[in-house]
């Protein structure tokens, strides 16, 4: 058994696996009910100037009839009073003083900021997390994203908490922003913990064509909110990974986004996460999700001869380079796996439509010199069946892009294999060096 | 012109009432999760398979997109009688049966129930009327002999070309063998009336009890544009062995018949049954018999398993039903307790052997229709099917086309389908409409084809 316990700025957590600032952490019923589940920490559904909100709040997109590949939500921070949350909040501290409780915070001045900031830290709570990434409703305030998306003021707003706050301060990004190092940065000038992000990514979720009102509607009308779940992962990760190897961001990261099991957490622990937190997989499926994420994570680990969790942290930091550090010699070709394909020929249609045009149907005749090595074997099968359908490929015209593996709906059947093994490397940064960066065929050549 | 008969509401109490639906039509969260598993294939197997080759991956695709409207334009604009087709085609052996999936031991796309659903849902609702635009009329008409799904799929393309098309049928109802000879757990001859009411919807008149005799036949070759014949095949074929005649024994298409349409018609008291043949109207018969409660069915076969010409997932049924089967045994004679059938003398192995019956279904094949074919000079009779180019559907008299069981000697509601939209296609090129109803799948690529010159 791996160790999953992490220590995230000073904050300890028996395992990396956090409830997001969310619904699931609204109440002390839910994160101690978490708890009980097996969660390591929850940071608080964020306390600040009381508000209203309105019916109703959530909207999502399917893909392929299966719910909520994205959510979107017009919430704002917690309505209920702030003295129940924080006395919940004592609470679910002194019945689990080994869990991470983290109290997300949202004010406007500096008076709000000192004195939420000591009415937090008088519950015993483990560390504070500023919310700058809300990008619906509070920031029309000039709270959440509107904070975050200005780098000087998240730097001072930062500052002040610093002054105030004696337990690690979190600052929560939003991607609402062209670079995420930015105000990345900016948190660290001014005295930050640890980073958190992302925080939602706003949008619009669909529109009601027969009401024609954006959703989530309410009443006559709706606004742009912020969007969540499986679908902003890669957003996520992103982010994520460019504070990670960003030599100014010299905090740790609890990544947030798109986080549905122990696979994603792996991926954001890789890419330098110290801890993950999780709202929409929760808000879909319930607090249970987490035996699964703790199991998976701990399998993987020990898969991998890795004693601890923080072996795992940052392991593909390194990997992630600019396109300029990529090797330009390394080249791969699809190849199918004849015996597995079923013949649904979506691999053709793609790389026809969609890709390079070099795969091709059985009948069809390799072009003179190109290599085409499936081709005979595959041809003599149609020949002998008119109705075999396995396609083959033109190695010479694969680019190797992996669209036709993408798409192809049996595992293992399209592989991208190899090609240049010892081929010495060679990056577009190289060539800029050494004066070979011209194409022909360019408007300089 | 003359109103046109109000369609026949069926008497209660018929046995056909007794079977429930084997594949009910989907809810829409069933349809919903059955297209999604879709693969969308390009150049699919399944319209290769489908003799009318419906685009099933499109409509498969609008089911899952909320275009249902768009599902039912597309499967009706290959397949006018797409609803019946998708209860009663074999579609293990057609579109299901080539799916990708059956490669991959995953289950395949049930596209019977996917076309089931789209057009049923759009067919009962006023959305119907949207589904194909009016065409002018071309001041052109065609008579069509018989109204099942080969004249009612080349009337109702001819109607949407904007020829009157007029179909005379003998019997009291329209709809052929859809209404009275689909096996009630497939589809119940409610089903087949509403499909019918249908192909009235799109300008299809049909004129039921009108026999074409010959003084019929010429006025319609003189006074109508060309004349497309679907009569179908004949009464079934006897058994010419002793004790035939009498009660108790029948043949198997015309008990169907009074099964689906006949209250009078009755199996009390009947405990064992026996049907003989090979083919899918006796297994149909057979599970008919079985699931209306017979204690003992038995089909005999005079040949093999291997030989029967019955589908192995309509004999899988059979069997799952209870029916017995005995292969290899030929008929020798009725045995009659006076005048009462008690059983049927079958060769065995060796010897004789008794097989007590209350009733035997005689499923040995049906007549050809030679005598409506008489009536119009130029048409011949070949090989028991009316003669003439398949690829047109035209026979040897120039204003004369055909399809269905007369002239493909008896195949599938999707087959006449096809052939009437062979056939209208045809007629309409020599009205001079240029149209294209008939689709070749795009498998039938010419094997010269080569790859395409790269781009770079």
């Amino acid at each position: 058994m791996a160790d999953l316990s992490i220590n995230l700025a000073g904050i300890k957590s028996p395992n990396p696996f956090w409830l997001a600032s969310a619904p699931p952490a609204n109440s002390g019923d839910q994160v101690m009910r978490a708890f009980d589940c097996g969660w390591g920490g929850a940071v608080w559904k964020t306390l600040g100037d009381p508000i209203v909100n309105v019916s109703s709040r959530l909207g999502a997109v399917g893909y392929a009839g299966r719910r909520m590949m994205g959510l979107n939500n017009i919430e704002l921070i917690t309505d209920r009073p702030l003295e129940v949350n924080l006395r919940e909040i004592r609470e679910v501290k002194r019945r689990y003083p080994n869990h991470a409780v983290i109290v997300s915070l949202m004010v406007e001045s500096k008076e709000d900021w000192r004195d939420i900031i000591r009415r937090s830290e008088d519950t015993g709570c483990d560390g504070l997390e500023l919310n700058f990434g809300c990008p619906h409703g509070m920031c029309e305030r000039g709270m959440g994203s509107a904070v975050g998306q200005e780098p000087e003021v998240l730097r001072e707003i930062t500052s002040w908490a610093k002054e105030f706050a004696k337990t690690p301060v979190l600052i929560k990004l939003t991607p609402n922003i062209g670079d995420v190092t930015e105000p990345g940065e900016a948190a660290v000038r001014g005295g930050a913990d640890g980073l958190s992000l992302i925080n939602t990514i706003k949008s619009i979720i669909g529109v009601d064509l027969d009401k024609m009102v954006p959703v989530p509607v309410v009443g006559k009308g709706s606004t742009n909110g912020g969007y969540c779940g499986p679908a902003v992962k890669p957003i996520a990760l992103h982010m994520v990974a460019a504070l990670a190897r960003d030599p100014r961001i010299t905090v740790p990261i609890s990544g947030i986004g798109g986080i549905n099991g122990w696979r994603d957490a792996a991926e954001f622990i890789a890419l330098g996460s110290t801890s993950v937190q999780v709202c929409t997989a929760v808000m879909h499926r319930g607090y249970r999700i987490v035996e699964d994420m703790i199991e998976g994570l701990n399998d993987f680990l020990d898969s991998r001869g890795m004693a601890s969790v923080n072996d795992l942290r940052r392991a593909a930091v390194p990997a992630y380079k600019d396109w300029g550090e990529l090797d330009l010699s390394y080249q791969v070709k699809a190849h199918i796996d004849a015996d597995k394909c079923i013949g649904c020929d979506l691999c053709y249609v793609a790389c026809m439509d969609g890709a390079h045009q070099c795969i091709h149907r059985p009948w069809e005749t390799p072009i003179e010199g190109n290599s085409a090595p499936a081709f005979p074997q595959i041809h003599a099968a149609w020949k002998k069946d008119g109705a075999f359908r396995v396609p083959w490929v033109d190695e010479t015209e694969c680019v190797g892009c992996n669209l036709c593996a993408l798409v192809c709906p049996v595992e293992g059947c399209i592989t991208m294999t190899h090609v240049t093994p010892g081929v010495p490397e060679e990056t577009w940064n190289d060539r800029i060096a050494k004066g070979t960066n011209v194409v022909p065929g360019g408007l300089r050549s | 012109m003359t109103v046109p008969p109000v369609l026949p509401v069926f008497p209660s109490g018929r046995l056909e009432e007794r079977l429930r639906e084997k594949k009910p039509m989907y809810a829409p969260a069933e349809a919903l999760a059955e297209a999604n598993r879709c693969l969308y294939c390009h150049d699919a197997p399944c319209i290769t398979a489908c003799p009318t080759h419906i685009d099933i991956p499109s409509f498969i695709r609008k089911i899952a997109t909320d275009n249902v409207l768009g599902a039912a334009r597309t499967i009706l604009s290959a397949n006018i009688l797409g609803s019946s087709c998708s209860k009663v085609c074999p579609v293990e052996v057609l579109c299901v049966g080539a799916c990708v999936y059956n490669h991959e031991d995953v289950p395949p796309i049930q596209i019977g129930r996917l076309q089931r659903y789209a057009t049923d849902t759009v067919l009962t609702t006023p959305a119907a009327k949207r589904l194909f635009l009016p065409s002018d009329h071309i001041g052109r008409k065609v008579a069509l002999v018989g109204a099942g799904p080969a004249s009612l799929a080349c009337a109702a393309y001819l109607s949407l070309n904007g020829v009157h098309a007029e179909v005379f049928e003998k019997s009291a109802f329209a709809g052929g063998l859809n209404t009275t000879g689909i096996a009630p757990y497939k589809m119940a001859a409610e089903g087949a009336q509403n499909e019918v009411d249908f192909i009235r919807s799109l300008g299809v008149v049909t004129h039921t009890s009108r026999n074409v005799d010959a003084e019929l036949a010429k006025h319609l070759l003189e006074t109508y544009d060309a004349v497309f014949l679907g009569p179908g095949l004949g009464p079934d074929r006897a058994l010419s062995i002793d004790g035939a005649a009498g009660s108790g024994v029948a043949g198997a298409t015309a008990w169907i018949e009074k099964m689906k349409l006949d209250p009078a018609t009755s199996i009390d008291g009947i405990r064992r049954a026996v049907v003989v043949g090979g083919g899918n109207t006796a297994l149909d018969a057979a599970q008919e018999l079985a699931k209306l409660g017979v204690p003992e069915v038995t089909v005999v076969y005079r040949r093999t398993e291997a030989e029967m010409s019955g589908y192995a997932h309509e004999r899988a049924g059979a069997l799952h039903d209870g029916v017995r089967f005995l292969f290899g045994r030929v008929p020798l004679r009725f045995v009659r307790d006076g005048e009462v059938l008690t059983g049927l003398v079958i060769n065995g192995s060796d010897e004789e052997e008794t097989l007590d019956a209350d009733l035997i279904l005689v499923a040995i094949g049906q007549a050809r229709l030679t005598e409506l074919v008489a009536h119009f000079p130029g048409v011949a009779v070949e090989d028991g099917r009316i003669a003439g180019d398949r690829a047109t559907g035209r026979t040897g008299n120039p204003k004369v086309y055909a399809g269905g069981d007369a002239w493909n000697g008896g195949k599938e509601v999707v087959n006449a389908v096809e052939e009437g939209k062979i056939a209208a296609q045809s007629m309409l090129r020599s009205f001079g409409v240029d149209v294209t109803l008939v689709q070749r799948p795009k498998t039938a690529s010419p094997y010269e084809t080569t790859a395409p010159i790269p781009h770079h």
